[in-house]
């Protein structure tokens, strides 16, 4: 099938950037969307012309490396799919498609359809882990967790950290990415020990970061490809608020 | 008091914040619709009401002194609620500085998406009707103690009336998402009662705007008079 | 050269702990004083990294990607082995070594196998308390299931996403080093150089893959955590950026290579569905439990899977395997597979798969049930062929998945360049010639957590005081002039084809030569055509762009280069073995019913390959394996 694709192409971070529009005559309906863009490129660079930068690394869904707006969405149209998941198939001969990288000024563009996704990394560092030494565990059975807790939690851990939410969310907040290892940890039994702790550094460190604040739009849900729920945002907020009585460290 | 300007700086307090003076802000808005569905009841009964806000709390406090507590109140709220939005608006626009050539929404209702204009709506719809009936410098024909007279004879011309159901709309509008997005701000969404959130702003935002636009509408056509 | 593995002495299930008192020790104070460098995050990297950054050693962690969670171990699926023996099953850590020296087809070593089984339990133990959400019961216990054909429940697992759920906790761990400046992480970093001085592993050279720059970086060990090879077939089920990079650098400078040509080819895989195709899905390996697989009797049959009349079937697998049927191990189910289609007996569009039929199991259990089962891989199914299985036979063909061959290491995981270390799929060490389902999370997991942070000091402890070399060193030059040249002739080649092309043709050369099974003639032919393969990629490539900047095709046409000599030393191996072991099946060695035959008589050893040079010949050292606690035998699944 034919399409026509308007692309951001940008050099660098201190490139304005500009869409271009190619055509693409002979897009096969089975080719996943990035193996369109590889195509594309393959073009391109026959045509001696650079080829579209874009992230991607495992191809099935997992790695959150992938991901660009399309028409207007993150990860395109289909709920529950990565960029790397969505098929051609779901477009028709003639389609004219935009597409543009995560916008969000804690996202910079590395070139075209890269961002830069380190913030994210800075939120984890600041306390989206559990403090146990290797070595240091006790024996894996000596903790139960309810079977519900534990799904729950599995829930909220299931986030591929791809930024889609951010992309997604009309304020560019970190909110569901966030809340989703604030809540992932926060409601194992493993996590309560710097519970709090953890909420007020993660939270402040999303804050440092020039994400967006949360007017509850819903947009992030809708577009996360895992479907992690707003139901975690509620919880970190309120996690949040507690915290500033149950951290003694909150004073400082 | 040190910790609460601190806990302030975070935009996670300041929703919270905004979602505490919404409540205040909506259990006014109830309140003032509630009383003044006494009009229906005759300029009497309305007069008598207005009356009795003044002297509420006698004889321990003086007259309209319970009133002006809570104006306080409700001033200091508006002042923290508007305050809170647009710090959180300059923070959300920086946060995207650079828009979408293309842009689709999938899921935020048209309410969610209009809250700030429909909050700028409200916040113009406040002072000028605090113009016109509390303060009266723009009711042609302001008469001091008879706010039923001032209501009447106010929303008889069409223009004021229709002001006044625009931003009822927009108040209705504003109630939808806002009574709703209160939860989740305040991390109330418990399995037992969270399906029940949704019902509850639909319900007060429709109750809200139906009662307080009954009244231009009851008086355009003559059930008030 | 001498190879010696370094294996302690004494009883099998003695020789870590008498090791572990036996090496040297690097004094708490003394530790901050190292400097270790540690190429990659995945799940070998980054609790290597993590675990060393708590003993207070200094690290530098790389990795190509942007984030070191997004390493390619994220996207293992079904589980991780431990010896718990939760389910009082009959699991033990002996049963565990015996059954994974048994699955490696008699070709690892035993010290290093019985150790691995020995901390499988502690790995579980260590994932859990950081949070590791594991399937559970309702009694809040964990849960397990059996996993690639173990007659016990040992297998853990987080749903279908276990490597993520692992790789989290392995990155979450790092993240706390790295936010208390103990590990300074370098993303989106390629180590493109290793630097020896006198003999001994001293610092890397690296580019930052979105200035361009290129970094010396100098360290008191370099620890090699990057992964397997399976993308030298192009097609795989490994992420896309999977590479042979920074081992193959390093055995450029020495370090030995073992078992090149220990590919493991999973059966389950969906179909490429034409020559765009760039990389392959994994279906859970469960899904035989239930389908039954076939193709049309007829060679060359048209007709869609529905109207192939019950009598035109052919079930080949439980026809030829009347005892396993379907559940024949993977190196069996993915040869006959291939044989069907080498029979122009394949199905779909392309001629290259067979069908995978759920009609008995629905018709049996009803949709509802098998949707309970598999729901989700249905889905990953349909989505990706647009297809609906539960309606018309899924396609499946077999595809590689996982590289068994890597740097050739001691039972302290050191190459043979001392300092220079390798870990998790990167090194050879465990699996032999084959490796179980659910053994690679764990092997990778063992190594960075329990095993390398010890024998790592043993090491330190000999070299304190040397202090870090300058990276003003000629060596460190001498290596960044070289990264900087290979780079600029690789711009300047200026050719007529695209990277990909070249490496799809690479791929398919080595698939049809070097893949489920092998013959003297292919590999042959394979070792005359790779070279010239190369060559011509050197003279007609296009890579465009800069390499002060970002630019994934000069990333790549790195990469393909070092694919292609290891793909020359692949074949070269596997032409070497003249037996059939494992995931190596060797056509010329088979039984009388086509299975594969080993010569243990002339092949019991790893073969660790020395490079010498573009365009000379590979020499051959041999480590000769012994068996004392568990007896090599046939294999039989009839
Ligand atoms: C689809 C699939 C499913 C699987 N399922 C299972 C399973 O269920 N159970 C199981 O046990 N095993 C499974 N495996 C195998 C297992 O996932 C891998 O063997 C294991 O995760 C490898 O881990 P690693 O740490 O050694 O390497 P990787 O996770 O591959 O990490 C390599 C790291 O090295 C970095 N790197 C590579 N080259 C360079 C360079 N030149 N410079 C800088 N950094 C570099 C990368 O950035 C990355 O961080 C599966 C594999 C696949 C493909
Ligand atoms: C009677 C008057 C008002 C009531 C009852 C009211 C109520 C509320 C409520 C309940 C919320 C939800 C808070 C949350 O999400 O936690 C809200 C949000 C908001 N209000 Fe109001 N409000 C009123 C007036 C105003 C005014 C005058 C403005 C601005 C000029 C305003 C601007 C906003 C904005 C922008 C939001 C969304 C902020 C965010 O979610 O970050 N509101 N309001
Ligand atoms: C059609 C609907 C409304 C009518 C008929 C109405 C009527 C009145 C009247 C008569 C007064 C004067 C009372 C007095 O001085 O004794 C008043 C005061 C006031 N109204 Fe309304 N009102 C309406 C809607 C609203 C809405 C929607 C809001 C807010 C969002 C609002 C906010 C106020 C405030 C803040 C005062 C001043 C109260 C005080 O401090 O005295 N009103 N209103
Ligand atoms: S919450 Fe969803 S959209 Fe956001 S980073 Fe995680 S997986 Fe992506
Ligand atoms: S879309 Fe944005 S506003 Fe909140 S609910 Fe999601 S982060
Ligand atoms: S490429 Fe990994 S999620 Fe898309």
């Amino acid at each position: 099938m034919k399409l026509t694709l308007n692309v951001w192409r940008q050099d660098g971070p201190g490139d304005s950037g500009r869409m271009v529009r190619y055509e693409m005559p002979d897009v096969n309906p089975d080719m996943s969307f990035l193996e369109m863009l590889d195509l594309l490129n393959e073009g391109l660079i026959e045509k001696g012309e650079e080829p579209v930068s874009f992230d991607h690394d495992c191809r099935e869904g997992i790695c959150g490396a992938c991901g660009v707006m399309i028409d207007g969405r993150a990860h395109g149209p289909l709920p529950g799919t990565t960029t790397c998941q969505l098929h051609m198939r779901h477009y028709k001969d003639g389609d004219e498609l935009t597409i543009e990288p995560w916008r969000s000024a804690a996202f910079p563009v590395v070139k075209d359809l890269v961002v830069d996704r380190a913030a994210f990394d800075r939120i984890i560092e600041a306390g989206g882990y559990v403090s146990v030494n290797t070595g240091s565990a006790p024996d894996a059975n000596l903790t139960p967790v309810p079977k519900d807790v534990a799904d729950n939690a599995f829930d909220a851990a299931t986030c591929i950290g791809c930024g889609a939410c951010v992309a997604q969310c009309p304020n560019g907040a970190a909110q569901l990415f966030t809340s989703a290892k604030v809540s992932h940890l926060g409601l194992l039994p493993q996590g309560q020990t710097e519970r709090w702790r953890r909420v007020r550094h993660m939270v402040a460190t999303m804050e440092d970061e020039a994400f967006g604040s949360c007017t509850n739009f819903t947009e992030c849900e809708a577009a996360c490809p895992k479907g992690i729920s707003i139901d975690f945002i509620a919880q970190m907020n309120r996690d949040f608020v507690r915290a500033r009585f149950r951290d003694p460290e909150a004073d400082d | 008091m040190a910790w609460l300007v601190d806990f302030y700086r975070s935009p996670l307090a300041k929703k919270a914040v905004m979602a505490v003076t919404g409540v205040m802000l909506f259990g006014f808005v109830i309140g003032h619709m509630a009383g003044n569905a006494k009009m229906y009841l005759g300029a009497e009964v309305f007069n008598h009401y207005a009356e009795g806000l003044r002297t509420l709390g006698a004889p321990l406090l003086g007259h309209g002194q319970a009133l002006w507590i809570a104006r306080i109140g409700l001033l200091g709220a508006v002042l923290l609620h508007i305050w809170s939005a647009w710090q959180l608006t300059l923070l959300n626009r920086r946060a995207r500085p650079t828009a979408y050539v293309r842009r689709d929404l999938i899921n935020a209702t048209y309410a969610s998406r209009t809250m700030r204009w429909g909050g700028v709506i409200i916040l113009l719809f406040v002072v000028y009707h605090l113009l016109h009936l509390t303060f009266g410098s723009v009711h042609p024909s302001f008469e001091q103690g008879n706010p039923y007279h001032n209501v009447v004879s106010g929303l008889q011309n069409p223009w004021v009336s229709a002001f006044y159901i625009v931003a009822n709309l927009a108040l209705a509008f504003h109630l939808y998402h806002g009574l709703w997005s209160m939860f989740q701000s305040l991390g109330w969404n418990h399995p037992s009662y969270k399906s029940a959130r949704r019902i509850f702003a639909s319900v007060f935002a429709v109750l809200v705007a139906a009662g307080n636009i009954s009244f231009p509408l009851a008086v355009l056509a003559g059930i008030v008079k | 050269m001498e190879l010696d593995a370094k294996i302690p002495s004494g009883p099998i299930h003695e020789k870590w702990d008498r090791h572990r008192f036996d090496m040297k020790l690097v004094n708490p104070a003394n530790k901050r004083k190292f400097d270790v460098i540690v190429v990659g995050s995945g799940l070998a990297g980054a609790s290597a990294s993590a675990t060393l950054a708590e003993l207070g050693y200094n690290v530098k962690c790389f990795c190509f990607q942007d984030s070191p969670r997004r390493a390619h171990s994220i996207a293992a699926q079904g589980g991780i082995n431990a010896a718990k023996n939760y389910q009082n099953d009959g699991d033990s850590v002996f049963r565990l070594f015996y059954d994974t020296v048994k699955g490696g087809d008699f070709r690892s070593r035993e010290a290093n196998v019985h150790r691995l089984a020995q901390v499988s339990v502690n790995i579980i133990d260590q994932a859990v308390a950081q949070g590791v959400p594991f399937a559970r019961e309702y009694s809040g216990l964990l849960d397990n299931r059996s996993f690639g054909g173990a007659q016990v429940s040992r297998t853990f697992y987080a749903r279908g996403q276990t490597g993520q759920q692992l790789l989290l906790g392995a990155y979450q761990a790092l993240a706390r080093q790295i936010g208390t400046g103990k590990v300074r992480m370098f993303p989106r970093t390629e180590m493109l150089d290793i630097v020896v001085i006198d003999g001994q592993a001293r610092g890397i050279i690296t580019r930052d893959l979105v200035t361009g720059k290129l970094e010396r970086h100098a360290g008191d060990a370099v620890v090699l955590a990057t992964g397997g090879y399976s993308n030298v077939f192009y097609l795989s089920t490994n992420a896309k950026g999977c590479n042979v990079t920074a081992v193959w650098r390093a055995a450029r400078r020495g370090a030995l290579f073992a078992n090149p040509c220990y590919t493991q080819i999973h059966p389950t895989c969906i179909p490429a569905s034409g020559d765009y195709q760039s990389k392959l899905t994994l279906m859970s390996e469960s899904l035989r439990n239930d389908g039954r697989i076939w193709v049309p009797q007829k060679p060359g049959d048209d007709r869609v899977a529905g109207q192939i009349p019950e009598g035109e079937r052919d079930y080949y697998l439980e026809r030829r395997y009347p005892a396993f049927g379907n559940l024949v191990p993977r190196d069996v189910a993915s040869r006959n597979a291939k044989n069907m289609v080498d029979e122009k007996r394949g199905v779909g569009p392309t001629k290259i798969g067979v069908y995978l039929d759920f009609k008995d199991a629905i018709g049996r259990d009803g949709k509802n049930a098998i949707e309970a089962r598999y729901g989700n891989l249905f889905e990953m199914y349909e989505r990706i062929t647009g297809e609906d299985p539960y309606s018309a036979p899924m396609r499946i063909y077999p595809a590689p998945h996982y590289t068994m061959g890597g740097l050739w290491v001691d039972y302290n995981l050191m190459t043979n360049i001392p300092g220079l270390y390798a870990i998790g799929e990167a090194n050879f060490s465990d699996h032999g010639a084959n490796r179980l389902g659910a053994s690679a999370l764990m092997q990778g997991l063992a190594d960075g957590y329990f095993v390398l942070p010890y024998t790592i000091g043993d090491h330190l402890a000999r070299h304190l005081g040397e202090g870090l070399v300058s990276t003003d060193d000629a060596a460190f030059q001498a290596a960044e002039e070289g990264v900087h040249r290979r780079t600029e002739r690789l711009l300047g080649i200026d050719g007529s084809r695209t990277v990909d092309s070249f490496h799809r043709e690479l791929g398919r050369l080595c698939w049809e030569n070097c893949g489920m099974s092998r013959n003297r003639a292919g590999l042959e032919a394979a070792v005359a055509r790779i070279p010239e393969l190369k060559e011509e990629f050197e003279n007609d490539v296009k890579v465009l762009g800069s390499a002060e900047s970002f630019n994934q095709s000069l990333e790549k046409a790195g990469r393909l280069e070092d694919f292609f000599e290891l793909a020359e030393l692949m074949c070269y191996d596997a032409l070497e073995r003249r037996e059939s072991c494992g995931g190596h099946f060797r056509e010329e060695h088979q039984t009388e019913d086509g299975e594969a035959l080993r010569d243990d008589e002339n092949f019991q050893y790893v073969a660790a390959w020395e490079f010498k040079g573009q365009g000379e010949t590979p020499t051959l050292h041999k480590e000769p394996l012994e068996f004392e606690y568990v007896k090599p035998s046939q294999r039989s699944y009839k």
